[in-house]
């Protein structure tokens, strides 16, 4: 059996800064480097000591692998490569690479500058460690060394995303990163081939829930916004500055044009143009119909949203922001959340997952008065709307892919401890009989060319096939042994010695005196000349060839003494 | 293992590969140099065109003057324009598993094999190759389709009466099998039957063979590929380049080791340095623009002229050119100007890099932005009102026969002030110009060839090693008007395979090995791990080697069924009849193993 060892150093029953370390065939592969939302302290990035007790990360680690460029995934790299040490190869897509240190430097930005964090990584550490990335297509067979070979598949989610197929020899892991199995307005779905891996590593986020319509929840989503804007109410969508945003954008591009409203929309600065020149640039990483239409209209040139300043945010009537980052934990979005959480016409939609500890988070579970810096205290009395737009599997998605993927094993993780007990029972359920693996066994035939096809048959198929006839090979060997008694008693002894020494042979004592272990016969005779001393005749066929000298060897030994 | 050629044409090469058990055919190009052969098809009236003589025997015969005009000296087919096929009668082609395109030039054939052939395999292909490759395929079928001719010529095509016509008619070959251009439904039916690939992705078929695209560095998503089992390789280099244009460098390393490497897509002007055509190509254009004149480029919608943009773009300010308008002309441009942006990880590096900045990779975005390129489907339309002279066109078709280039042919041709500038190396200018004749424009000839030249290739075979090599039977010999330049043919130990249209090779080498994978179920109840022997033991020969392994005292007795071989030291006999052989000896392992291992020489196990 092979041994495959999963750490997750993060993201194991929860939600944030994934990093989970996979051993296999005698390699140690990272996937994802992720940091934790929720934490401002030495839990936001995974525990490397883990690793770096035992010696440096770089004579550890065969090569570490980013599925997507969420922080939540990528988060702690420069951390991890600069700070720490690492300088093996860091491996992501192209569109990941491309908007990865971007994301990072906004981060670090937040942290250092407005939080005035200490100690962070620089701007420079992150462009050191993006040098050590190498880009990968799908579906390429990356060769890391003579042994590991890595692939990369589609993942939906967010562009660029990729699950990634790890393989030692015929051990292999997948590592779905996140994923989604529906193609949205702006991504295709989740792909992966038959490919059987000996365990599938896979994100768990909505374990436990089965989504109602996708059109169903954007009509509501349409609506909430609409009735709020016609009230003369502003909507605050906390969203990533790539991803659902994209996403959105486009849903309210499409409803603005044909309901003909007129109220502005906007997207919270800096990253915004930049994220949709990527979407331009990486058409090729969005679905089919963006793809296909894209020389006519790029769907990500907006007419309707424009850049956001903030001093709109004081402009009286109606309006829809959207603002990064998407969990109301600092920037932008958190500032006007502040500023419209008071006036109960205003509404804020948080279209994903937020990690416990966020603000998004509180409001999300009910609290209306919350803590901020400088113990003020926020009273939200604005509209809080929850929507699932993220683009992770639901638990039919995630039993979708176990279907494609066939895996012997499934590993849930990025999850919720108790959904994923759930989840487990469903897959225990429904893949009762996973098929056993290819593994490989001797067999001996003959292969028989005739004409141009082949045919494996057993060699007595062969023989009679050929017209051959069989040659019988024996051999018949005199074993010499220290016995005055009789020959019907040497045979005798010999009987019970080999019956109690082979326990899984057959061994029996003929009429006629002899002895058989399977088919070797084994026969007593007098000596010609010596009367102490008794001959054994062992006698096999070439077939029987191992057990044959094997007796002979034991027999030599001569007989335990008899009970006298 | 066997190769079938299909097409003569070194750079537009078709060949089936035949190995274990599939049938992989090797690019489907199209040769459309036939189309030479024909009056150009005008997108407006042409009153030269439609007033040429009909051409008529030496006898004064004018029977074919319908179908044959003459123009200052040659002949020429009054019809549709036909395409050369590749063979489709030396092999069925309806068991043809896989096609494997290398690049978009190479797969304009598709339509006719997979739509009329009884075909029903799968085509692998780049996503670039198959989206470039569309628009190639559109723009050929937009320029067919949209000027209608109602006359369809056969009779020329009588063996009879061909042999009685001039050259280059007398001469072209399999006329009978030339066909009219597809139809927008096949292109569409024979792409959908495309699977996209990545470069070093690995594509089982059957379980008998694994295919490996690679960066073959010649244009957008071009591709070599790497056909192996376990135990052979053959490596297809089609189209590869070594210079740094704007796709992905060549990966060369992975072509190491090969049994067989079938080599074709050379450069067609092995004499011309690329770099030194494009220097040329911009200092004619300047120069003719600046004396007032129009420079005209035939090209293809998509390859070169990316990177004649590009070098436009750095050129146009210095040579004071930024008032001179520059149109780019084809059913496809927009498309192909869209398509090449959005391509990053098929570009190489420095493009690469420009896209995560975020910025488009190629500089015409800008060209497009500032107004100094502007692109239309067709001279009808805005176009017209737009058009301002002096001025650059770029447009299609290369062969001067059909597309908006023979408008701009017959317009500017009178004047000696406008220029004809030929960059794309398929068709030779001379014979593109020949129904244009007499002409009073200049003709500039700066072909642009990025694939490998000769120097390279023998370089490159010196790296990878490949046991044997196959060609196209040109590339062993000098080119027929150079034929003292011996540096301008492949030079390689064991010389090169050549093979030639419709020709059979027995590629050179002999399968050794094999390894196959069998379900549980299928196993055969043969759990025995010693093999079953079968045979005779001639006593003579085994006495002689019992002597020979040093037994000295070999005695043999005859017995009734056979004989008895003793061995008096040894204690030792050995039975030996037909159909068994018994060896009676002392318990002495060694001794028993020596004697066994001689007697099974003499038999055969199964």
């Amino acid at each position: 059996m092979p041994e495959i060892r999963v750490t997750p150093l993060g993201a194991g029953q929860d939600v944030g800064r994934s990093c989970i370390l996979v051993s296999i065939g005698g390699k140690n592969v990272m996937l994802d480097c992720g940091m934790h939302m929720g934490f401002n302290d030495d839990r936001r990035f995974p525990d490397f000591s883990y690793i770096t007790r035992n010696g440096r990360l770089t004579d550890f680690l065969d090569c570490v692998i980013i599925s997507h460029f969420h922080l939540d995934h990528c988060g702690a790299l420069p951390y991890f490569s600069e700070m720490v040490g690492y300088d093996g190869p860091i491996y992501m897509t192209h569109p990941t690479q491309a908007i990865c240190p971007i994301l990072l430097e906004d981060y670090r930005k937040i942290a250092v500058d407005k939080k005035g964090e200490a100690n962070f990584f620089t701007s420079q550490m992150i462009k050191d460690c993006m040098k050590k990335v190498v880009a990968v297509h799908l579906h390429q067979t990356v060769q890391v060394d003579d042994e590991l070979e890595i692939k990369a598949y589609y993942a939906g989610h967010v562009l660029g995303a990729a699950m990634f197929q790890i393989k030692v020899g015929s051990e292999s892991v997948v590592y779905t990163g996140d994923y989604n199995m529906t193609p949205d307005r702006h991504l295709g779905a989740a792909w992966i081939d038959k490919c059987r891996p000996n365990l599938l590593i896979t994100e768990s986020t909505y374990a436990t829930t089965i989504r109602d319509s996708k059109r169903c929840r954007e009509r509501d989503f349409l609506k909430k916004v609409h009735e709020t804007v016609e009230r003369g109410g502003k909507v605050l969508i906390p969203v990533f500055a790539l991803g659902r945003a994209q996403e959105l954008c486009i849903l309210l591009e499409t409803f603005w044009e044909r309901v003909n409203l007129k109220a502005p929309i906007y997207f919270s600065t800096g990253l915004t143009e930049k994220a949709n020149h990527y979407y331009k640039l990486f058409i090729t990483w969005t679905n089919q119909k963006i793809r296909k239409t894209f020389v006519q209209r790029n769907m990500f040139e907006f007419k309707h949203i424009k850049a956001f300043d903030r001093a709109f945010a004081d402009n009286p009537g109606p309006m829809v922001v959207f603002a990064t980052p998407g969990m109301l934990h600092a920037g932008q979005s958190l500032q006007i959340f502040r500023k419209w959480a008071g006036n109960e016409k205003n509404m804020v939609i948080m279209p994903g997952y937020c990690v416990q500890g966020t603000v998004g988070h509180k409001i999300l579970s009910g609290q209306r008065k919350l803590e901020m810096e400088g113990r003020q205290v926020l009273e939200v009395k604005m509209q809080v709307e929850y929507m699932s737009f993220s683009a992770h599997a639901d638990a039919k998605g995630i039993m979708q892919l176990v279907g494609q993927a066939e895996p012997e094993s499934v590993l849930l993780v990025h999850g919720e401890a108790k959904k994923m007990e759930f989840l487990k029972q469903k897959i225990e359920q429904e893949f009762r009989l996973l098929p056993s693996a290819k593994k490989p066994r001797l067999l001996h035939g003959t292969l028989i060319m005739k004409d141009s096809s082949f045919q494996l048959v057993s060699s007595e198929q062969a023989l009679k096939e050929l017209g051959l006839a069989e040659h019988q090979l024996r051999f018949t060997c005199r074993v010499h042994l220290h016995d005055s008694r009789k020959e019907q008693e040497t045979a005798a002894r010999v009987y019970s010695h080999l019956k109690s020494v082979l326990k899984d042979h057959c061994v029996q004592h003929l009429p006629d005196g002899s002895v058989t272990v399977e088919s070797i016969l084994i026969q007593a005779a007098a000596h010609s000349e010596d009367p102490g001393t008794k001959v054994l005749l062992v006698s096999w066929t070439y077939q029987d060839e191992e057990l044959g000298s094997y007796l002979t060897s034991l027999l030599k030994k001569g007989l335990p003494q008899a009970p006298s | 293992m066997k190769l079938y050629c299909l097409s003569g044409h070194p750079t537009l090469p078709c060949n089936v590969l035949k190995f274990k058990s599939t049938t992989i055919m090797l690019d489907c190009g199209l040769d459309m140099t036939s189309t030479l052969n024909f009056l150009p098809l005008p997108l407006v009236q042409s009153p030269r065109l439609s007033n040429l003589p009909g051409w008529s025997l030496k006898d004064g015969n004018a029977f074919l003057d319908k179908e044959l005009k003459e123009c200052s000296g040659h002949v020429f087919v009054d019809s549709v324009p036909e395409f050369c096929l590749p063979e489709t009668e030396l092999i069925d082609l309806s068991t043809v598993d896989v096609i494997l395109i290398s690049n978009y030039h190479c797969m304009m054939a598709l339509p006719y094999i997979t739509e009329h052939t009884g075909f029903t395999g799968t085509v692998y292909a780049t996503e670039p190759t198959v989206q470039i490759g569309r628009l190639l395929m559109e723009e050929l079928v937009n320029f067919i389709e949209r000027v209608p001719k109602a006359q369809s010529a056969s009779l020329w095509k009588n063996k009879d009466i061909q042999r009685l016509l001039p050259s280059p008619l007398k001469d072209a070959v399999e006329v009978s099998t030339w066909r009219r251009c597809y139809t927008m439904q096949e292109v569409n039916s024979a792409l959908s039957k495309i699977q996209l690939v990545g470069y070093s992705q690995k594509i089982e078929l059957f379980g008998a063979v694994q295919v490996t695209p690679l960066s073959s560095g010649y244009a957008l998503g071009s591709s070599n590929w790497i056909i192996q089992s376990h135990y052979e390789k053959v490596s297809y280099v089609s189209g590869s380049s070594l210079l740094t244009t704007h796709p992905q460098p060549m990966d060369q390393a992975s072509l190491k080791n090969s049994d067989v490497l079938v080599l074709t897509g050379l450069t067609q002007i092995p004499t011309a340095n690329p770099d030194g055509m494009v220097g040329e190509f911009c200092s004619n254009l300047a120069l003719t623009v600046r004396n007032g004149g129009n420079v005209l480029v035939p090209c293809y919608p998509s390859g070169v002229i990316y990177d004649l943009l590009e070098c436009l773009y750095q050129y146009i300010d210095s040579a004071g050119l930024s008032n001179i308008p520059f149109y780019f002309i084809s059913p496809v441009a927009n498309s192909s100007l869209e398509f090449s942006q959005i391509f990053a990880e098929w570009l190489c590096h420095n493009k690469q890099t420009k896209v995560y900045l975020p910025e488009p990779p190629f500089p015409h975005a800008e060209l497009i932005q500032t107004n100094k390129l502007r692109h239309y489907p067709s001279i009808h339309g805005d176009f017209s009102n737009d058009f301002r002279q002096p001025c650059v066109v770029f447009t299609g078709h290369p062969s001067l026969r059909f597309g908006d280039v023979v408008h701009f042919m017959e317009l500017w041709g009178k004047s000696s002030l406008n220029t004809v500038i030929f960059t794309e190396p398929d068709f030779s200018y001379l014979e593109a110009l020949a129904p244009y004749q007499p002409l009073a424009m200049k003709c500039i000839y700066c072909p642009i060839d990025t694939r490998l030249n000769f120097i390279q290739v023998s370089k490159l075979l010196k790296e990878v090693q490949p046991l044997h090599v196959v060609c196209p039977e040109q590339y062993t010999q000098p080119p027929p008007a150079q034929s003292h330049r011996m540096d301008l043919m492949i030079d390689c130990q064991p010389p090169a395979m050549s093979y030639r249209r419709a020709e059979v090779l027995a590629l050179p080498f002999k399968r050794l090995f094999e390894k196959i994978e069998i379900m549980p179920e299928d196993i055969p109840d043969c759990k025995v791990l010693k093999p079953l022997l079968s045979g005779s033991i001639p006593v003579e020969q085994f006495v002689q080697t019992l002597e020979k392994h040093g037994f000295s005292d070999v005695k043999v007795e005859d017995t009734a069924k056979g004989h008895i071989v003793l061995l008096q030291e040894a204690e030792t006999l050995i039975q030996i009849e037909e159909d068994s052989t018994h060896i009676i000896c002392d318990n002495d392992e060694m001794l028993r193993v020596r004697l066994r291992d001689l007697v099974l020489k003499f038999l055969q196990k199964f």
